[in-house]
């Protein structure tokens, strides 16, 4: 295999921002590739620079053989781009404005089989500022895939669907990937990318925290237990309880939640903290941790 | 080549239907100039009462039909392209445009093309209706200078136009400032009133350095039966040929296709998405 994308160090500031600093990685032909991340992580900075939208302030890039910070009509003859947000032309009904973008391209795809294919079949004649939301997000997708690309990249493409909206979306995504096109997507819904991707870049502050196939992240990161129970009303500091435990902890809603590898160790410990001062701690729990968690403990964020 | 020539058709094509499905916008370019000459004409009668070029005296109708034609070929390449440019950055439309493989110039050049025409086809109405509803004259043999003089101040404009739509950080304020520029000056280059022998000097000058007057003057002469003068002086294209080039310079410094931060973007425009 060859790889459509390699990233080297790349770097992007905005003023001050880092907003992408310091990525590293490629995606192969034919592979989906996940970049999950939260609001703000750097994502669409990092596919807008791979589509040649935005300049980069360091770093190397090729995609598809070329540097897209350079590359010319012919680069984007392969490429089929789904903005995070880009207008469409309003005025014109969803069958008028894929002709309309169809023409720039070189084999563009029949106009008929898109609309079938993003299930517009009966919005075809409608203008498009008529559609509602998730009607005009497929006429998005229609519009990237017109100009049959080799590599489609798709920023928050499901974003604000509801679930059955989401999983029409993923089965529409799944086609593609099994006619060998490459996909870069990027979610900040996990389970998303763990549907569809062949490969997850976790990315937090501009950096990948994670990378790997689902099922490698989720047994490098997801096997762990949480212990959670309420803030003690103690008056000493908390330093005897936490400190000696193997797992991390942190408090979060007034609640102290560690996670750990060691349970038992960690459990043992904490119930005879407890108990040698004769308390009993409220809504103390036991759970598995899911990738969720996981996730969110990555990147940071609470949920 | 031959590519390209059927890309920038087809983009020509595409951006007249625009125009055409947005019926306030056709409305302003087209039938608002034409509605002012109706108004004009009926409210100043058809009297010879009008200072012509060349000192002679002309009808209302002879002054106002070269003037608001001219008048309309100005909103519909200048005050359209601006607008209209500058909407579709705002929606992240050009941003769209800029992500597949049309070359960027033929989009431009496609745009500016489209209010040309649109600009010769509410020129050739107003000047229809001059000659055939107020017995306004036309000089056959001074035709070709008009048609010249309409190509270079249309493309003069229309450069203008992209240039302001560069300026501009948001459709409305572009919309503005097109109304706050063309509209003064008109009304010191005798298109909305005539200004008479002697106007006051600065505002003489201010208009003799601007394009329109002399994209007026040249029009009514062409139709003016009293003067010789011709109608094609290479000067007066020659001022219009000047702001063709510094509105390109304008627009090739400050023209951007992305939206920017912080004006209101599509997604306010969209509302929220929801799936349906
Ligand atoms: N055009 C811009 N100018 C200044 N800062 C920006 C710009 N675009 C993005 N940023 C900042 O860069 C960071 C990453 O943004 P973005 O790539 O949009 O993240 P994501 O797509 O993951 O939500 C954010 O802090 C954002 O505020
Ligand atoms: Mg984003």
């Amino acid at each position: 295999m060859t790889a459509a994308i390699e990233v080297r160090d790349l770097v992007k500031t905005y003023g001050d921002t880092r907003a992408v600093d310091g990525l590293s990685f490629s995606v192969e032909e034919g592979e989906v590739f996940a970049i999950l991340g939260p609001n703000g992580a750097g994502k669409s900075t990092t596919v807008e620079i791979l589509e040649g939208h935005r300049p980069r302030t360091g770093g190397d890039v090729t995609v598809l053989g070329v540097d897209p910070g350079s590359a010319g009509s012919g680069f984007r003859d392969r490429l089929g781009i789904v903005l995070q947000s880009a207008g469409i032309d309003r005025e014109l009904t969803v069958r008028e404005v894929l002709e309309y973008y169809r023409t720039a391209y070189s084999r563009p795809r029949d106009v008929n089989e898109l609309i079938e294919l993003v299930e517009l079949g009966e919005k075809a004649d409608d203008r498009v500022g008529t559609l509602s939301g998730g009607q005009q997000r497929r006429v998005d997708l229609a519009l990237g895939l017109v100009g049959d690309p080799d590599l489609i990249f798709l920023d928050e493409p499901t974003t604000g669907f509801d679930p059955a909206a989401r999983r029409r979306s993923w089965d529409l995504i799944r086609n593609l990937t099994s006619l060998g096109r490459t996909i870069v997507l990027t979610t900040h819904y996990l389970d998303e990318a763990e549907t569809l991707a062949d490969r997850v870049a976790v990315l937090a502050g501009g950096r990948i925290v994670a990378e790997g196939t689902p099922s490698a992240l989720r047994e490098s990161l997801g096997e762990g237990t949480r212990i959670s129970f309420e803030l003690p009303a103690v008056d000493e500091p908390l330093n005897a309880l936490l400190d000696p435990l193997r797992g991390t902890s942190r408090g979060r809603d007034r609640r102290i939640e560690i996670t750990t590898d060691a349970p038992t160790a960690d459990l043992a410990h904490i119930t005879a903290w407890a108990t040698s001062r004769g308390i009993e701690l409220a809504g103390l729990q036991v759970t598995s941790t899911e990738l969720e968690d996981v996730y969110l403990d990555l990147v940071g964020e609470d949920a | 080549m031959r590519r390209n020539v059927r890309l920038l058709v087809h983009q020509v094509r595409a951006q007249n239907r625009f125009f055409w499905r947005v019926p306030v916008g056709a409305f302003f370019t087209l039938i608002l100039p034409i509605l002012m000459l109706v108004l004009f004409v009926a409210l100043f009668g058809n009297d010879l009462d009008f200072d012509g070029p060349a000192g002679a005296s002309v009808s209302a109708a002879q002054f106002y039909t070269p003037a608001l034609a001219v008048f309309a070929v100005g909103s519909a390449t200048y005050t359209n392209i601006a607008i209209n440019l500058s909407t579709r950055r705002e929606d992240g439309i050009l941003r769209r445009v800029r992500g597949t493989p049309l070359p960027p110039w033929i989009y431009m050049a496609g745009a500016i093309l489209s209010s040309v025409w649109i600009a010769l086809v509410s020129a050739a109405i107003m000047v229809t209706l001059g000659v055939i509803a107020y017995d306004v004259n036309i000089e056959l043999a001074k035709v070709p200078a008009m048609i010249v003089t309409f190509a270079v101040g249309s493309a003069t404009f229309a450069t203008l136009g992209v240039a302001l739509a560069g300026v501009a950080r948001s459709a409305s304020s572009a919309s503005a400032l097109a109304n706050a520029t063309i509209l003064p000056m008109a009304f010191i280059s005798n298109i909305f009133i005539d200004l008479g022998a002697d106007p006051p000097r600065w505002l003489r000058v201010t208009a003799d350095v601007l394009p329109l007057k002399y994209f007026g003057v040249a029009f009514s002469e062409a139709m003016n039966p009293w003067s010789d003068a011709p109608a094609f002086v290479p000067d007066r294209l020659g001022v219009m040929a000047l702001w063709l080039v510094v509105g390109a310079l304008i627009a090739r410094w400050r023209f951007r296709w992305d939206p920017i931060p912080g004006s209101t973007g599509c997604s306010a425009r969209r509302g929220r998405r929801s799936a349906s």
